[in-house]
């Protein structure tokens, strides 16, 4: 242990691997790549036990760029690959980096389940609206009348909602941020990190070449106080660049309702209190959309429960406690033999 | 409970029996009528009666389909004797035919003169209908060469249970242990272990036990006071000559699960399973999952997929992954496959072959996946392929798959089939610790340290696990620098690298034993060539072939890639190489590539295993040219 204590701490760069990085100029991975290393550094992560999977894509890539165990796998399926290496050794930091077609699309059914597991791991969505690596065509999360090349008039069909889906699939931690809000996202990774059990990190991320500016309508400096609300545990839902807006429910339709604070005799008390163990807020929370609502960043929901690797480990313990001179012999000779 | 003293107890008095050296007996009904359970009890106490035996249920996909329907009709054969038993038997002696569906289906397989019990009291009109047949086949005279015992097994079974208090269903379901109780007296066998496992099994309903149990005396007594006629007689059939050693009966799923244990205990690591539920591979998730205590992990993954890729992840982290299917489901896994053979990591892949394509026949037998395994992926992906022979075959092909995917980091596929999987034969259990130690060494050494490190002599990389400080890197399933492991683009580092993933399976064939001839001798002039499940009706037919002065060999391979080095030295020295094959000629085309040999096929895709009169046969006909 005085070995240990003498190592000096790992800073951010550290966990940066020698390769060298080959996405685009500007991309919004080396945003969220900065802040993770930074994450890293501050909580005092091992490089050792931490391990990032990947599928297939931009975002796949992140592993390679990590000083950490890293397995770049096959497309859509780093979820499974990481129950896998949970259920080896349940002590291993899990780290998932995904994109909207990798999670949604090919991986949609493995992300269900891993999250209504609950595995203990991390999966963090990059979501740029659009498929990248393969060269501009709409994804599962584009917009209806996303023009790409494989929807010269224009997508027809309705984007999967990333924190709806995961908060129906029974995530137990989801949580969202903006690629550049650099301030903001090692928070939100350091929360995911604490939580124990699957936690969902949808990363809103630009994709400079291919849907550029598709988060500008609420990421602009102009327009941003006023087109998001930052969430947190026991703090009103106020927002606004002079905090005068907040959400409150309307009890008529049952739904999140933008009120005006100081005017129509709406006072700060009136807002809503964020409850981040309330299934129900958070669901409203995920649904909101500009310009109607502010999009809600940070922790929408975390409520602990029991994670799948302890409990399937643990059987396996406990019937090991119960028979602790287990012998594969004896096994083979229980009930009915014969000797010849 | 061991019951090794109990073989004396089992075999009732000689009486005026008949001595037999084997008997094939056919059940066969309804779905529910319990026919596999009546099989799997039979099977126990035969096997405690020191005989040879193999078993086959044949059973419909659906679970429950609808009562005396022909398609509903499930089957358990059993060939047991005082020889060494090779096959579950071409033609059955007996069939006990529980209805008149059972009785059609059934009835083709049965040689004259052969005995067929029928419950008559299952014959009404409705049920002659459903099975098909316009007249009563016990009345027009269709049945007269068979010696038919007629007995109305249901009333029989009413009225023996009588006391129990049961409702007609319930009382009904004991009728499968009336027929037992029948056929135990026709072999001389002892109730006294059907009775433990009757109450054992229903100890919390004691009125059913004891119904069943009253049903089987009743059975029993009904053969006792000869009330068979047509001059059926108890028989007795001594016990076989096995080597020495204290048996079980195992099914080839569980010897698949103990062999997958047992290897990777032998290696030192946890065994992580995992599989999605498809038939007949499901029985070995069953078992597994039951092993805990072994520091098994089994994981019901939500899709094929998932399941391989999960014992990817195992194997990655340290464990040993395994997987599981049959061939529709081994096809979803195959792009994870080639992931495997990227990464060269550990991972066994069980195929329980079935059926097919597609969905096929789900509980019938065929060995069609072996293009599948050996060629079955994309691009330069070569997987050493293993074949189980028979149910107990399948612990030490198990062993053996094991072995060579932790030596030389690779995924592994060990074919085994729908027969091999449900069939059941005695087993003389292994010395479990007396298998080699082959603990595998994960690299801890930080010095010179790339994850595509190899050893010189197998070619193996080095397993470096997360957690250990040091060797932190990544893998994936681009292409590797040969010297770094870093990603590469390099044209000539992917040849190479391409290369050496071949030379590193090729190898395989120096570490496996040389292939023997089975049966027979270099100086034949027929060798069959079999693979998997074809061993027993091959080698029984080259047997008796041999005994009949024919000079015919039987070559069983299990290493079906990278194929035994001295093979295709071996099959030059015959005229003729004979493939039977439960496919259109897979292993027949692999051995004309490979050595361009004249092979020829003997093609049965039948869905039911290779008769031995069909082999015998087509070697007969080879010789007359």
């Amino acid at each position: 242990m005085n070995v240990e204590a003498r190592i000096e701490p790992l800073k951010a760069k550290d966990f940066a691997s020698d390769q060298e990085v080959r996405w685009c100029p500007g991309c919004g991975d080396y945003a969220i790549i900065k802040a993770m290393q930074k994450t890293l550094a501050d909580i005092g992560a091992k490089r050792e036990s931490t391990v990032f999977v990947s599928g297939i894509g931009c975002a796949a890539r992140f592993p390679y760029y990590m000083s950490t165990y890293g397995f770049h796998t096959i497309h859509g399926r780093a979820a499974a690959i990481s129950t896998g290496i949970k259920l080896a050794n349940p002590d291993l930091d899990v780290w998932v980096a995904s994109g909207d077609g990798d999670a949604l699309s090919i991986g949609g059914n493995h992300l269900l389940h891993v999250l209504r597991r609950n595995v203990d791991l991390q999966f963090l969505l990059f979501n740029n609206e659009i498929y990248g690596l393969t060269k501009g065509q709409y994804s599962p999360t584009s917009r209806v009348g996303t023009r790409s090349p494989s929807t010269p008039l224009g997508s027809v069909e309705s984007p999967v909602s990333a924190c709806e889906l995961a908060l129906g699939a029974g995530a137990r931690f989801v949580a969202r941020s903006v690629d550049t809000q650099q301030k903001h996202l090692p928070g939100v990774f350091r929360r995911a990190r604490e939580h124990r059990g699957a936690s969902f990190v949808e990363i809103l991320q630009n994709c400079i070449v291919y849907n550029d500016d598709v988060f500008a309508e609420f990421t602009a400096k102009d327009v941003a106080p006023d087109r998001q609300v930052h969430v947190a545990h026991g703090e009103p839902l106020v927002f606004g660049a002079d905090r005068d807006k907040g959400l409150k429910v309307d009890p008529d339709t049952m739904s999140l309702e933008v009120v005006a604070i100081g005017e129509d005799g709406v006072t700060e008390s009136d807002v809503m209190t964020h409850d981040e163990t309330n299934p129900t807020l958070a669901g409203m929370l995920a649904r909101m959309q500009p310009p109607e609502y502010p999009v809600a960043l940070g922790v929408l929901y975390c409520n602990p429960a029991r994670t799948y690797d302890h409990d399937v480990l643990t059987q396996v313990r406990e019937a090991r406690d119960r028979a602790p001179d287990a012998n594969l012999n004896e096994y083979l000779r229980r009930g009915h033999t014969w000797t010849i | 409970m061991s019951t090794a003293a109990s073989t004396a107890e089992t075999v009732e008095p000689l009486e005026d029996r008949e001595e037999l050296e084997s008997v094939v007996i056919r059940f066969a009904g309804d779905s529910g009528d319990g026919v596999q359970v009546t099989g799997g009890q039979l099977t126990q106490v035969t096997a405690l009666a020191g005989n040879d035996l193999a078993t086959f249920p044949d059973f419909p996909a659906e679970i429950r389909a609808p009562a005396g329907t022909t398609y509903g009709v499930s089957a358990f054969q059993i060939n047991f004797g005082a020889r060494r038993i090779r096959t579950a038997g071409d033609r059955p002696d007996v069939l006990v035919a529980f209805n008149p569906a059972a009785l059609k289906v059934n009835i083709e397989d049965m040689p004259g003169g052969s005995l067929v019990i029928v419950d008559t009291g299952t014959f009404s009109d409705r049920n002659l209908r459903k099975a098909g047949y316009g007249a009563n086949p016990l009345e027009d005279r269709s049945l007269d060469n068979y010696r038919v015992v007629e007995i109305d097994i249901s009333k029989r079974t009413l009225d023996s249970v009588e006391p129990f208090g049961l409702t007609q269903k319930q009382a009904l379901r004991c009728k499968n242990f009336w027929a037992l109780g029948l056929i135990y007296w026709l072999y001389g066998r002892g109730r006294q272990t059907t009775i433990d496992w009757l109450n054992a099994k229903f100890g919390r309903i004691p009125a059913v036990a004891g119904a069943n149990v009253a049903a089987m005396n009743a059975g029993h007594a009904y053969g006792e006071t000869a009330e068979l006629g047509l001059e059926v007689k108890g028989y007795v059939i001594p016990p076989a000559d096995m080597p020495r050693g204290l048996y079980r009966t195992v099914t080839g799923a569980d010897a698949t699960a103990y062999g997958l244990v047992a290897g990777t205990r032998s290696a030192g690591l946890r065994l992580m399973f995992g599989s999605y539920p498809i038939t007949p591979a499901s029985a070995l998730l069953h078992v597994l999952a039951g092993m805990k205590e072994f520091d098994v992990v089994t994981f019901q993954a939500e899709d094929e997929i998932s399941a391989v890729c999960s014992a990817i992840g195992a194997s990655y982290a340290g464990a040993l992954g395994v997987t599981s299917s049959s061939g529709p489901g081994i096809a979803l896994k195959t792009e994870a496959i080639g992931l495997a053979v990227s990464v060269e990591l550990p991972l066994v892949i069980v195929n329980s072959q079935r059926s097919g394509p597609s969905t096929g026949m789900p509980t019938k037998t065929e060995q069609s996946d072996l293009y599948q395994a050996v060629y079955g992926r994309n691009a330069d992906a070569p997987v050493p392929v293993i074949a189980a022979s028979s149910p107990a075959d399948a612990f030490d092909a198990a062993v053996e798959a094991v072995r060579i995917a932790t030596k030389y980091m690779t995924p592994v596929f060990l074919l085994t089939d729908s027969y091999i999987v449900n069939a059941a034969e005695p087993w003389l259990i292994p010395d479990v610790d007396a298998l080699p130690l082959r603990e595998v060494e994960f690299r801890t050494d930080a010095d010179g340290f790339h994850p595509f490190l190899r050893d010189e002599d197998t070619l193996a990389r080095a397993w470096a696990l997360p957690g250990t400080p040091g060797l932190e890197h990544r893998v994936g399933g681009l292409e590797k620098d040969y010297d770094t492991g870093n990603i590469s683009y390099d044209p000539e580092n992917h040849h190479r690298m391409t290369m050496v993933r071949k030379a590193k399976i090729d190898g395989i064939a120096d570490d496996i034993p040389p292939q023997a001839v089975t049966l027979g001798s270099l100086d034949d002039t027929v060798a069959v060539v079999g693979w998997g499940s074809t061993h027993g009706p091959i080698n029984r037919a080259v047997d008796d072939l041999q005994s009949e002065g024919l000079d015919v060999s039987h070559i069983h391979i299990r290493h079906l890639w990278p194929l035994p080095r001295n093979l295709g030295g071996l099959l030059r020295s015959y005229d003729h190489v004979l493939v039977p094959e439960m496919n259109t000629g897979q292993l027949r085309t692999v051995l004309r590539s490979e050595y361009l040999t004249p092979a020829v096929g003997l093609n049965n895709v039948s869905g039911l295993p290779f008769k031995i009169a069909e082999i015998k046969d087509a070697v007969r006909k080879l010789l007359e040219g």
